[in-house]
């Protein structure tokens, strides 16, 4: 028979709930055979399309896939996190997984750790076979000096969060989880065009690099190319420089903004 | 407050509908609790404010001696206290039985054991499955083994046997019986008078955003008391008459037909009767 247990622990903490979701989320994402091979396969095959299509040099000795990769990587921020999450919670929603995990201890504190966590992990995998890809078949060279793979790391940490946390935000809009992906994805296409992504950044028309230069994934692109094109690259760049310092603050601006946003507006349920 | 739950005057609209409109309740610990009454009577909107899902524009409440609004860490106190199992769930289901169940153990400070649990719901058998493989009445013994798993002093069970077959019904009823003796305080809503019946020690009826009447099920509506029908098979053919004593009629019966009486039946008001009957007699139910 069973048996009732005494209340005498106190109730795990929000950190403790929050890591043990995220290996849960990360074992669930893993079973979903179809879209791990999408997010993890279609970046390589995004930068083996552009690496045969554009085959000039940049400049001397930087190649369209060398630059492409940079914009690879930062678009892979967005899509793991921000499209993934925008879409993938809405359809929590639906399901009421989210109103059950409501009538549990769980905060949602601890459900945004787990999520964050997954979206990392996912982005580690990715961006290490897309660099794995990128070294073995497309001539891509990787950096050597430290004080870049720093900047890489950090820009991989503090971006997958920051794009953690406007997903959540911006899963609150799609009114159902099967329109949801309309609803997010046009949003994301357009900001890869406009973020020099798909095209070098400065061959675009000037109105579109300052629509471009409010959002974070113009920034994550710009520092990510830092990590990957030669310093004297950087004087192509709009302002002449990689505005490292600069790209810092504003992708962690949006960081906030985001978690800001997602705890006022965080919904369990979608409203009848 | 020794009472599980304590309602006074809870009110709660939706625009110009009173969805709730002013409902006193009180269920005392260890007891099952049925509440019943038609689809848009408040059942839903009143257990909602009780789980702590919706807000109330009137009245008081106290789940557990809790204000059910709580915020922040008192919340998740009051929730590691109570279980919640809702109505549909359809998660997509890639992860196991046990992989779920013993997952969720992680939310509570008193959790039960994982396996202990997949067996009081009857899953043992499928605890390496997988949840998207699960049949209907599965996937629901699986919500209710995630409501127990954290040893609530306190149960929600919202339409818990909806779509089971009959042997399986039967089962979750001997399931919920254990858990009453185990000392858990559970409140129930069904559409199953039978399973009213079978189950909660006190019904209450709910329509148009009051309670009609509390009572336990044998005494529900002046039920006891009803006149019973006594049918039989006479000479002109079915015969049948209503009596509040139908001991004197079969009495009567036996000394007319002196051996069997043919096709003989006693049948006083069911539950379901006397609930119709009560909520206005129209099958207002989807």
């Amino acid at each position: 028979m069973l048996k009732n247990k005494v209340s005498v622990n106190k109730v795990p903490s929000a950190l403790a709930i929050g890591i043990a979701r995220g290996g849960l989320e990360v074992k669930q994402f893993m079973r979903q055979r179809e879209s791990v091979v999408f997010t993890l396969a279609f970046p390589i095959m995004l930068l083996a399309i552009f690496g045969s299509v554009f085959t000039n040099e940049l400049t001397d000795g930087v190649t369209f896939s060398q630059y492409f990769v940079a914009g690879m990587i930062a678009s892979g921020l967005v899509n793991t996190g921000f499209q993934q999450l925008a879409i993938m919670i809405p359809v929590e929603r639906d399901f009421g997984t989210l109103k059950r995990l409501r009538g549990t201890p769980m905060p949602a504190s601890s459900y945004f750790i787990g999520k964050s966590i997954v979206v990392f992990v996912t982005m580690v995998i990715q961006v290490a076979l897309l660099l794995i890809a990128g070294v073995l078949f497309f001539g891509v060279n990787l950096p050597t000096d430290p004080a870049k793979w720093f900047t890489f790391t950090w820009l991989i940490v503090l971006g997958s969060a920051a794009s953690t946390a406007l997903g959540i935000a911006f899963s609150v809009i799609p009114k159902s989880g099967r329109g949801a992906s309309a609803v997010v994805s046009p949003v994301v296409i357009i900001l890869q065009f406009f973020s020099g992504v798909f095209f070098v950044f400065t061959d675009l028309p000037g109105w579109m690099q300052q629509v471009a230069a409010l959002f974070p994934l113009k920034w994550m692109t710009q520092g990510m190319r830092s990590v990957f094109l030669p310093d004297s690259f950087a004087a192509q760049e709009v302002a002449g420089t990689w505005e490292t310092g600069r790209t810092f603050w504003i992708i962690l601006a949006w960081l906030i903004a985001g978690l800001v946003i997602s705890i006022k507006t965080f919904k369990w349920e979608q409203e009848r | 407050m020794s009472s599980v739950i304590s309602v006074r005057g809870l009110e709660k609209s939706y625009g110009s509908n009173k969805a709730v409109a002013g409902i006193d309740l009180t269920i005392e610990p260890g007891e099952i609790f049925a509440l019943l009454g038609p689809n848009g009577a408040g059942k839903t909107t009143t257990v909602e404010i009780l789980e702590g899902f919706r807000d109330r524009d009137g009245g008081e409440v106290s789940v557990l001696a809790t204000d059910p609004g709580v915020k922040g860490e008192q919340a998740r106190t009051w929730r590691n206290r109570i279980g919640v199992v809702l109505q549909s769930t359809s998660d997509a289901g890639d992860l196991s039985v046990y992989e779920t169940v013993s997952h969720f153990a992680k939310y509570y400070s008193n959790p039960r054991d994982a396996d202990e649990v997949i067996g009081a719901v009857g899953l043992t058998d499928k605890s390496a499955a997988l949840i998207r493989t699960l049949s209907g009445g599965q996937r629901r013994r699986l919500d209710v083994a995630l409501g127990i798993i954290g040893s609530p002093e306190l149960l929600f069970l919202d339409e818990p046997t909806t779509g089971f077959d009959p042997e399986a019904r039967r089962a979750f009823w001997a399931l919920i019986q254990d858990l009453r003796k185990s000392g858990t305080t559970i409140l129930l809503t069904t559409h199953y008078l039978d399973e009213a019946e079978a189950l909660a020690d006190r019904v209450a009826v709910i329509n148009q955003g009051k309670i009609i009447e509390v009572a336990t099920p044998a005494l529900l509506g002046g039920r006891a008391t009803s006149l019973a029908t006594v049918s039989w098979k006479g000479a002109n053919g079915l015969q049948s008459e209503r009596t509040d004593n139908p001991t004197a009629l079969i009495r009567k019966l036996t000394e007319t037909y002196k051996e069997e009486i043919p096709e003989l039946t006693v049948k006083r008001a069911s539950l379901e009767d006397i609930y119709l009957e009560m909520i206005g007699g129209v099958g207002v139910e989807e």
